[in-house]
């Protein structure tokens, strides 16, 4: 038995310590907005924020998150209620597909708790491990620039 | 610290001869090499005289690498900037672009070689070591007019250096007049090229095996200037030249000896070098990482002949003597393995399961299909020191602007130091026949704060 903090609630899981968190977080807990997407730390469609730090969910044992706090898109908010940052991707328009997008607000969310105020090369160089297939960037970009702004 | 203090102690003496040497250093300013006449080309057409200097000097500049170091933002190549962290400070290079004011956009073919022969600027002040001139002092006049030519063919930026951040007295550079009395050694080396009246090919094997050695040192101690990195220096950072190609450490990764690469678990070969120097991947030993990487991308546009070179020169440097005995410590730490050593083994298997196998485990596609060799034939998980293995796993292999060659995420922000530290552990046990490397957490802190890089 081990305990995984996930958006704030603790849950008793009883699965092998070797389980990558993503699949815990889907198969366990039912949480479905992290991705599987290339299981190798290429694409980012995983990501979500363990401790302060965005980290490809995939590539991460549940034994290694010990206690600390782990993150996920549906943290942030809800359909009927979204959060700052995927307001601004609602409003720019920023998913065509959406299967990189939980990843993507995830990485980007990391980034504004740390730099209120981005610049563009800080979001660049930031949002480098994330891969948008259908070519979303630009929106992606303008929609963290946005909620940059109304830090 | 303590390294430090003898180093500024060596250095308050230095000062002290200082005042006299200054004196009677204008010679070493003054241009003596200027009358050296450029090689003259043969009979051609301006133009194609032209692209061919642009393109030997495009290569050229392609092994010494220079863009790497005189870059800061990749959209401003050869326009400096960036900060070289040096054991005296910080040092920023400079703008190399043909930019008039900021740039070498004023500077005459005879400034530009002053400051590669001699490490001399255009205004006569004294450039630091950490730009190679003591290995381009080895470069003929032709060389180094290629160069030239070649980097004035660059957009020009203006771009100023920020100003050097050095321990004090270093920031006096007269004092780099007693440096190089010691450690500089100007003077062309041959160049191993052909002649154009003799541009046939060698009568015999050995023959062409020598004039390939004879190139290869030429660029490697010239032009290239491996040395640099992979050569221990001593407490004023020059190169030890008894310990010559021995490995060091440079910002923050080992450089590793290029004198053992016989006792690789295979030892390198011709080919595996070739492939090395210029894709950035061995399949019998792994892939470039660190200030590796940007060396490789560049020697992709070096020629081939040029490379074949450098790995038949590095190959005759191999020592033959046994290794040095300096295995008996970790042989006896190996012995005492306790328990709590296996259990952070088992811990380092569960990881690596999750966290590696995926592309690292025996059956794994990038293994079967990338090219990738095993972990147990990895350079940095069979060196002796874990430096390197710990520096991958923190930093990975970078692939950023979509550069070509191996990718590895960075682990850093994932794993914590305990976990980096039990994963290293499973590796050397796991898939090296070398003893056990003693390391902890703390050994992994420490590699952690030692760059910037998060």
């Amino acid at each position: 038995m081990m305990t995984l903090i996930v958006n704030g609630v603790p849950h008793q899981l009883d699965i092998d310590p070797s389980t990558p968190l993503l699949y815990a977080l889907r198969n366990q807990l039912g949480l479905h907005g992290a991705k599987f997407g290339c299981g190798l730390g290429q694409c980012g469609a995983c990501t979500v924020i363990v401790g302060d730090q965005p980290v490809f969910s995939c590539l991460l044992p549940v034994a290694a998150v010990g206690t600390r706090a782990v993150r996920t898109i549906e943290g942030l908010g809800s359909a009927d209620k979204p959060g700052r940052l995927q307001q601004a991707f609602i409003d720019r328009q920023a998913a065509q597909c959406g299967y990189c997008i939980a990843g993507m607000v995830m990485r980007a969310q990391a980034l504004l708790e740390r730099v209120p105020a981005p610049t563009d090369e800080q979001i660049r160089a930031h949002m480098e491990p994330n891969l948008c297939r259908c070519g979303t960037h630009m929106r992606i970009l303008a929609a963290i620039r946005e909620a940059g702004q109304h830090a | 610290m303590k390294k430090r203090s003898i180093g500024l102690s060596a250095w308050l003496c230095v000062l002290a001869c200082t005042a006299f040497v200054a004196a009677t250093s204008c010679w070493l300013v003054h241009p003596l090499f200027a009358a050296t006449a450029v090689a003259e080309a043969p009979v051609a057409s301006p133009a194609a005289d032209e692209t061919a200097t642009l393109k030997h000097g495009a290569e050229l500049a392609a092994i010494g690498d220079c863009v790497v170091c005189h870059t800061a933002k990749h959209d401003a190549p050869f326009a400096g900037g960036r900060p070289l962290d040096t054991p005296f400070g910080v040092i920023y290079s400079t703008n190399i672009t043909p930019d008039r004011q900021t740039g070498i956009g004023a500077w005459s073919l005879e400034d530009f070689t002053q400051a590669m022969r001699r490490g001399v600027s255009r205004d006569g002040h004294l450039l630091y070591p950490a730009f190679p001139y003591p290995h381009f002092t080895h470069m003929t006049d032709a060389d180094i007019a290629a160069i030239y030519a070649y980097l004035r063919s660059r957009d020009a930026v203006q771009a100023t250096a920020p100003a050097n951040r050095l321990m004090f007295p270093l920031g006096f550079r007269p004092l780099i007049a007693v440096w190089n009395l010691f450690f500089l050694n100007p003077g062309v080396e041959p160049d191993g090229e052909p002649s154009v009246a003799t541009a046939t090919s060698p009568s015999t094997p050995t023959a062409a095996h020598e004039e390939q050695l004879l190139r290869g040192r030429y660029l490697i101690d010239g032009p290239a200037h491996c040395a640099a990195c992979h050569t221990p220096m001593n407490l004023l950072g020059a190169e030890k030249r008894d310990e010559a190609f021995d490995g060091n450490v440079i910002e923050g990764w080992q450089a590793p000896a290029l004198t053992t690469l016989l006792r690789a678990p295979k030892p390198w070969t011709h080919d595996q070098l070739t492939a090395y120097l210029r894709t950035g991947l061995a399949d019998q030993h792994g892939a470039s990482a660190g200030p590796m990487q940007p060396v490789t991308l560049s020697l992709a546009n070096a020629s081939d002949a040029d490379v074949d070179a450098m790995a038949t020169y590095l190959l005759s440097l191999q020592s033959t003597s046994a290794p040095a005995s300096t295995d008996a410590a970790p042989q006896e730490a190996q012995a005492q393995t306790t328990s709590a050593d296996n259990a952070h083994v088992q811990d380092g298997a569960v990881l690596f399961s999750a966290t590696c196998a995926s592309c690292h485990a025996a059956h794994a596609p990038m293994t079967t299909f990338g090219d990738r060799p095993s972990l147990a034939l990895s350079t940095a998980v069979n060196a002796q020191d874990p430096r390197n293995a710990l520096r991958l796993i923190l930093d990975g292999i970078p692939n950023e602007l979509g550069t070509r060659g191996p990718y590895m995420p960075a682990f850093a922000g994932t794993l914590t130091d305990a976990q980096i530290a039990d994963l290293a552990a499973f590796l050397r046990a796991h898939f090296s026949s070398q003893p056990a490397w003693s390391l902890d957490a703390a050994n992994v802190e420490k590699l952690r704060k030692e760059t910037s890089e998060p």
